[in-house]
């Protein structure tokens, strides 16, 4: 390739030169052997599909404009989010080394067991491919509760459809991300998504005030991120969660280098703080929840705090566990302001929005209980916790937005009032799915949270596990509160004057949320049985195949440029500029 | 480590600073988005400047993906303060508090 460059002899002397010394150095046999990262397309497949998924839909809808309709969208939407997790299976399969036959390609260029791909930038293990079932799920009933709710707001337009499925694609980047580029770009594509779907709702500011809020925290948080990302960079000389690894468990760092990494580390968990909204970078969240569209905070809620908790765990838990004793009390004080904060806050809520606002930070509470643990334990809590919460918050908010009603309005405590004798239905799957999220016996949420707090206990912090189980027991008196708005108070002027109607899409996610929830919490050995597989391991991608056809391979590209570059600034030491 | 002072790295740390400050201080959205952009590029800098310390090309490679979510974040950002100013005209971060923080 340089050759030909050369040939063409229309160079600057200086460029050709600088070339000429890169040939030098590199060597001619350098080019020739150029090889690729081992690419393992079938791993990737669920993030294509819901990739392609949306840009296909958004073309279609501008190509056929008129002549598909809301529910192609959603058709399409759940179409995608199956497709996706279905080809998760067989990535499952592979990752445990389950049986060949029940692959429909063949393995035989690949190991079973967990791996690295893409050089290392993007790891497949039972981690990032549970997780990514979960969010292909979560887009799946998002998708469901959107379409009923965009039916009644009489909103025909495609792009809340799109931005689901992009947003879910950062998502599910984020949880295999092993490379902490990868991962801030993973969280960008979510973020940047979200903050559009909550300014979606044209007619009402609130939902436009909540996405300028959303977005212009979101983005000062991800600059943080960045700037943690940096400090890592400056202090480990890599990127690369391997290459981290391996650094930290061959060197001891001192001095400068330390400081560094630990600077990193506390910008990193200020980062994912702001996104899993735990006190005291929550500010955002209620205001957001209240004003976004309710549909939206569905999605907000589950998939945008899956994804944030997973790239924490990949990046604190299995990436700095060197650092395990540094950033732990940072956790651990996360955990108890928003565990406290949380359950004490919703208290004073009169908006439902902003209650299940400050429930969900409460939750986050629980859920760092188990990334605080930093051990196998805390992972498995983790996971329990973010597929039992996902289903509950979901369902949650699909009953909000339907007494929300046209207009989307109605989301004060009052509306809830004597909701049973109007709408006994929806009433007793709130009841249900509030209960699950006070962690009743027998829903989810309690597994839930016997989980996140045997975690702590194990991990020497019994402490933080009695402060969860007070808080538990003051967030259980505010979702008892609304228990009894709804059963044992007189219908107010708020509430519906007759029985509210179900879209049949809403009705089919608040079933598939209950029986998740249900079938959880009878027999939680299933979600355990499957959890236990998933850890979040860091392993080495396979070495470069070098394939001799000339194709280049972009370390070395990079390493050739790096040399000339950074020479080039450098001064002084090439012939180029050195003969002057 | 080559022969860069770490005077690229209190530049790039002062910069920082003054977009999160300004940010937090300054209630026009526009500006507010010029101030992400510049803690944005201040960490461009940052990483520039460890990469040529610790001689890896990777260092600059990031800032291109960067500047790439930078691009992008402003075309949603833009897109966000075009929909407020279109129901407020000239509206203020302090104008639009219907939410109480």
């Amino acid at each position: 390739m340089l050759g030909q460059i050369d040939g063409g002899g229309q160079l600057p002397a200086e460029l050709e030169q600088l070339l000429q010394s890169v040939d030098a150095t590199g060597g001619a046999a350098g080019v020739a052997e150029i090889a690729a990262p081992v690419v393992a397309w079938s791993a990737l497949v669920p993030i294509i599909v819901l990739a392609l998924g949306a840009l296909l839909l958004l073309t279609l809808a501008s190509l056929l404009r008129g002549r598909i309709g809301p529910g192609f969208f959603t058709g399409w939407t759940i179409g995608v989010g199956l497709v996706s997790f279905v080809t998760a299976i067989p990535v499952w399969a592979q990752v445990q080394g389950w049986e060949q036959s029940f692959l429909w390609w063949d393995p035989a260029d690949s190991a079973s067991g967990p791996f690295s791909t893409l050089g290392g930038a993007m790891g497949v293990d039972g981690f990032s491919v549970l997780l990514t079932m979960l969010i292909a799920l979560a887009v799946v009933v998002c998708a469901l509760v959107l379409s009923g709710f965009a039916r009644r707001e009489g909103d025909r337009h495609v792009e809340a459809n799109v931005l689901l499925l992009l947003s879910a694609v950062g998502g599910v980047v984020m949880v295999g991300a092993n490379d902490l580029i990868v991962l801030f770009l993973g969280l960008e594509t979510l973020s940047m998504a979200v903050y559009v779907l909550a300014a979606m709702n044209l007619r009402r500011v609130e939902s436009q005030e909540a996405g300028l809020k959303y977005f212009v925290l979101g983005a000062f948080s991800s600059a943080f991120f960045l700037y943690g990302i940096a400090m890592v960079y400056g202090g480990t000389g890599s990127t690369s969660l391997v290459d981290i690894t391996d650094f930290l468990s061959t060197n001891l760092l001192l001095g400068g280098s330390s400081v560094l990494v630990l600077l990193g580390i506390a910008l990193m968990v200020a980062g994912f703080a702001f996104k899993i909204a735990a006190v005291p970078f929550h500010a955002w969240s209620p205001d957001v929840y209240d004003g976004a569209p309710t549909a939206s905070v569905a999605f907000m809620a589950s998939v945008v705090k899956v994804a944030a908790f997973a790239g924490m765990v990949r990046v604190l838990v299995v990436g700095f566990d060197t650092f395990a004793a540094d950033w732990r009390p940072i956790l651990q004080v996360l955990a108890v302001l928003s565990l406290v904060g949380g359950a004490l806050l919703a208290v004073v809520q009169t908006n439902v929005k902003r209650l299940l606002a400050y429930s969900s930070i409460s939750h986050a509470g629980f859920i760092l209980l188990g990334v605080e643990a930093a051990s196998e334990q805390g992972n498995r809590a983790v996971l329990v916790y973010l597929v039992a919460y996902t289903f509950m918050v979901i369902g949650s908010f699909a009953v909000v937005s339907i007494v929300g009603r046209t207009g989307d309005a109605m989301h004060s405590v009052d509306a809830y009032r004597g909701l049973g004798k109007v709408s006994p239905a929806l009433a007793a799957t709130f009841t249900f799915l509030l209960l699950s999220q006070a962690g009743i016996p027998f829903t989810s949420g309690f597994y839930a949270k016997f989980y996140a707090v045997v975690a702590a206990v194990d991990a020497q912090s019994a402490w933080l596990a009695v402060v969860a189980m007070l808080s538990a027991v003051v967030a259980a008196y505010l979702y008892l509160r609304l228990v009894v708005t709804m059963w044992f108070v007189a219908p107010g002027d708020q509430t519906p004057s007759r029985g509210l109607v179900i879209p049949v899409s809403t009705g089919i996610a608040l079933v598939a949320c209950v029986a998740v929830t249900l079938f959880i919490g009878i027999t939680p050995d299933p979600l355990t049985k499957v959890v236990d597989k998933a850890q979040p391991v860091v392993v080495q991608p396979p070495a470069p195949v070098a394939n001799g056809t000339g194709d280049l391979n972009v370390d070395q590209l990079l390493g050739l440029l790096g040399e000339g570059g950074a020479g080039g600034a450098g001064g002084a030491q090439t012939p180029a500029t050195g003969g002057r | 480590m080559r022969g860069i002072d770490a005077g690229y790295l209190v530049l790039s740390a002062i910069l920082f600073s003054i977009g999160a400050f300004g940010l937090l201080v300054r209630r026009n959205p526009l500006v507010m988005l010029m101030c992400v952009e510049l803690m944005l590029n201040a960490v461009n800098l940052t990483f520039v400047a460890f990469g040529m310390m610790l001689g890896d090309i990777a260092g600059q490679v990031i800032v291109m993906f960067v500047l790439v979510v930078a691009a992008a974040e402003v075309v949603v950002g833009l897109g966000i303060v075009v929909a407020v100013s279109r129901r407020k005209p000239g509206a203020t971060a302090d104008d639009i508090r219907v939410l109480r923080g």
